[in-house]
């Protein structure tokens, strides 16, 4: 990597270029994006009869298939491997081909291993609905889902590995390194994991330990990378502005290779397992400040002055909403694993609250932020409605943020009453319910923001319907978005001196 | 000049190192656990499951019981667990060595399950809050399991083995009896027991 303080493409990929390449990536990430889209919103029906569930367990009663137990992994699985891997898949696809100024290899061969995705996907579903789960957290679908993920991620990363390696680009940008490193860890920790979860390689409480190897990972390792990545990407491309540091983007990727890797066993603090394996979890997860740190300095100090920006362009909202949370998640999450902290949170809704604002406040919200930026240049049409993208903005950022926030301080008093042994413990479920009946009103709001995002994605992919032109951004008088060019591409003829 | 090799490499070691750390050495640490062996009783602890119980696991399993239960013990002196009841001591590796796969859990939404065969030992009770966990636990949030349960009308003749519903509760009927399935899983809870004193859990 040479010390490019430049913007990743100014470095002579002209506009036709640019569209030859999406060209070549259009089939498949749309493919994949559109995937997401479907999986976000039965994701979100899981979510709802699950939240629901929670304070009136009446709901749906009786009916086997939608017990809590079932529907609640349902939800997790189907957002993690439906919406957030499928996501993420588009992204990097796209965004690998830009940076590394290539067309996409095998277009047609990546689209159908998103189909093969959606198979995995839809079998393991039906297959925890029906009672086939394994209540192995993350890894409820059955053994044989695994190689509907394990040779669509591995075409992935062949595919990411040979553009990188017949890059055209002059300069190698950070983000190339996190897309890089997220697909060759993805399919090891799948592997490894179900390998040794299924097939008996380790035993007794070892299994724990993987359990939440992968788990942690499974989000450090593999969604996060390609979030920060984005927002490496997004930040600097839409505010016009380069990265501010360099040297801090490299010890950002490298502190979180090292680190992340091992902060999955604070999951099992108190539990039955020697000291150090969890000693080691909360090491790992204390040191995740370091690249957390990083991130923050570099993506906060690049918006400086351009903060104005958050008014007009949805793209730039959803990518530094997301941004900041990353910084906020991460640091709630290193502190929680401290033992005198977990001693109270551990085994309440604190944990759920935490996850929400990692993976949704976060990841979510960047994926968001990037969708609004490739959908057009991949359609060749514009997002159809401003008041949508609207309904989207706030009702998933008031959404979770009214979540985490209601869930974080609900579980905190949830542990303290937990430990406290002259309170009966049907008194902390009491306590508990005003909190979970709030989270189905935050979980409404998200639903909806999703419902509007998925009627634009329609519209989008629609053009003969919905044929716009000019691109939509939040300001409602239309010719403004001239002037927001303009300024664009004057800060980005600056940077290029 | 190119790093790409370097790059591929370093990403490599983080996690090879990573799995060697988390997933190898404490699997191959754990190896050396053995049972407990009371010769004269002909008994040992831990104890593989058997029979009804070890079906019973796979109906927690596919109930998702875990998502709202755990099943262990905190150490004394960290958190309530042991001040409220949920056993005597805190849980162990070597409790856990036959369990496959085995269900910690993360979330308390109901109370810990470690030792509830040592604190409702009835299979009388178990019905009952399986069936509705209103008649045992008035504000629960616990789901009814009733397809796991017939009930018999009232007037209808009461086989062996049958519960009867107390009288607040007989819209449905009378009495329940457990399926077969229902009939494992409360055969699961009630082996649920590790208050046998292992050396290793004094502290």
């Amino acid at each position: 990597m040479t010390a490019s303080h430049d913007s990743q493409e100014s470095s002579g990929l002209d506009q036709v270029s640019r569209i030859l390449i999406d060209d070549s990536s259009r089939v498949a990430v749309l493919h994949w994006f559109a995937s997401a889209v479907f999986w976000l919103i039965m994701g979100s029906i899981a979510a709802m009869i699950s939240s629901i569930k929670l304070h009136n367990p009446g709901f749906l009663g009786g009916i086997e298939w939608l017990t809590f137990g079932r529907i609640r992994p349902v939800h997790l699985d189907i957002v993690f491997f439906g919406w957030a891997s499928m996501a993420a898949v588009g992204v990097l696809l796209w965004l690998q081909a830009r940076l590394c100024h290539v067309r996409l290899p095998w277009p047609l061969l990546l689209s159908s291993l998103a189909m093969v995705w959606n198979i995995g996907v839809a079998v393991g579903v039906v297959a925890v609905l029906a009672g086939y789960g394994s209540s192995i957290e993350y890894l409820e679908f059955p053994a044989y889902c695994a190689p509907f993920f394990a040779i669509p991620a591995l075409g992935v990363l062949a595919a990411n590995v040979k553009m990188y390696l017949n890059k055209e680009s002059q300069h190698t940008y950070v983000s190339q390194w996190y897309l890089l490193a997220a697909t060759v860890w993805l399919p090891i920790l799948y592997v490894t994991a179900m390998a040794c979860t299924y097939f008996g390689l380790v035993q007794g409480v070892s299994q724990a330990i993987t359990n939440w190897w992968f788990g942690h990972n499974a989000l450090g390792l593999w969604v996060t990378p390609i979030a920060v990545a984005t927002a490496y990407y997004l930040i600097p491309k839409v505010t016009g502005k380069p990265i501010h540091s360099y040297h801090l983007s490299l010890l950002g990727f490298w502190s979180l290779a090292i680190f992340y890797n091992w902060a999955g066993t604070h999951h099992l603090t108190g539990g039955p397992l020697p000291a150090w394996t969890i000693t080691v979890g909360i090491v790992g997860s204390m040191m995740m400040f370091i690249p957390v740190i990083t991130v923050a300095i570099n993506h906060h100090m690049t918006m400086r002055g351009v903060f104005h920006m958050l008014k007009t362009s949805p793209t730039l909202r959803f990518t530094v909403f997301g941004s900041v949370m990353y910084t906020v998640a991460s640091f709630q999450g290193s502190l929680e694993a401290l033992r005198s902290h977990q001693e109270i949170t551990h085994f309440t809704q604190y944990t759920i609250g935490h996850a929400h604002l990692g993976l949704y406040g976060f990841f979510t919200m960047i994926m968001f932020g990037a969708m609004y930026y490739i959908f057009p240049r991949l359609t060749n049409n514009e997002w159809s409605s401003a008041g949508l993208i609207k309904i989207h903005f706030w009702g998933s950022s008031i959404g979770v943020l009214s979540y985490g926030i209601g869930l974080c301080w609900a579980g905190w008093w949830q542990g303290v009453m937990m430990n406290d042994p002259s309170i009966p413990f049907l008194q902390t479920v009491q306590y508990i319910r005003p909190y979970l009946i709030m989270r189905s009103v935050s979980g409404t709001a998200m639903t909806v923001a999703h419902i509007a995002f998925a009627v634009s994605v329609w519209r989008i992919l629609s053009p003969h319907h919905f044929k716009m032109s000019g691109p939509t951004l939040f300001t409602t008088v239309r010719p403004a978005w001239k002037e927001f060019v303009n300024e664009q591409e004057r800060r980005q003829v600056e940077v290029q001196k | 000049m190119n790093r790409t090799p370097f790059v591929i490499l370093g990403v490599l070691l983080t996690i090879a190192f990573s799995i060697s750390g988390l997933v190898l050495v404490p699997n191959w640490q754990f190896q050396e656990h053995k049972p407990v062996i009371n010769a004269r009783a002909g008994t040992q602890y831990p104890a593989p499951l058997t029979g009804p119980a070890l079906h019973g696991r796979d109906v927690y399993v596919d109930q998702g019981c875990l998502y709202c239960h755990t099943q262990q013990v905190r150490p004394k002196g960290y958190g309530g667990d042991i001040r409220r009841g949920w056993g005597n001591r805190r849980t162990v590796a070597r409790d856990y060595m036959y369990e496959f796969p085995i269900l910690l859990g993360t979330m308390r939404t109901g109370p810990d399950l470690a030792n509830i065969g040592a604190r409702q030992p009835s299979r009388e009770w178990h019905s009952l809050h399986l069936f509705n966990p209103q008649i045992t636990s008035a504000g629960s949030v616990m789901p009814r399991f009733e397809y796991l349960f017939l009930t018999v009308k009232p007037g209808g003749s009461i086989p062996k083995g049958a519960i009867a519903l107390p009288p607040a509760f007989q819209a449905e009927g009378s009495h329940i009896i457990p399926t077969e399935r229902g009939e494992e899983l409360i055969e699961y809870l009630r082996t649920q027991n590790r208050t046998f004193p292992l050396p290793e859990a004094k502290q």
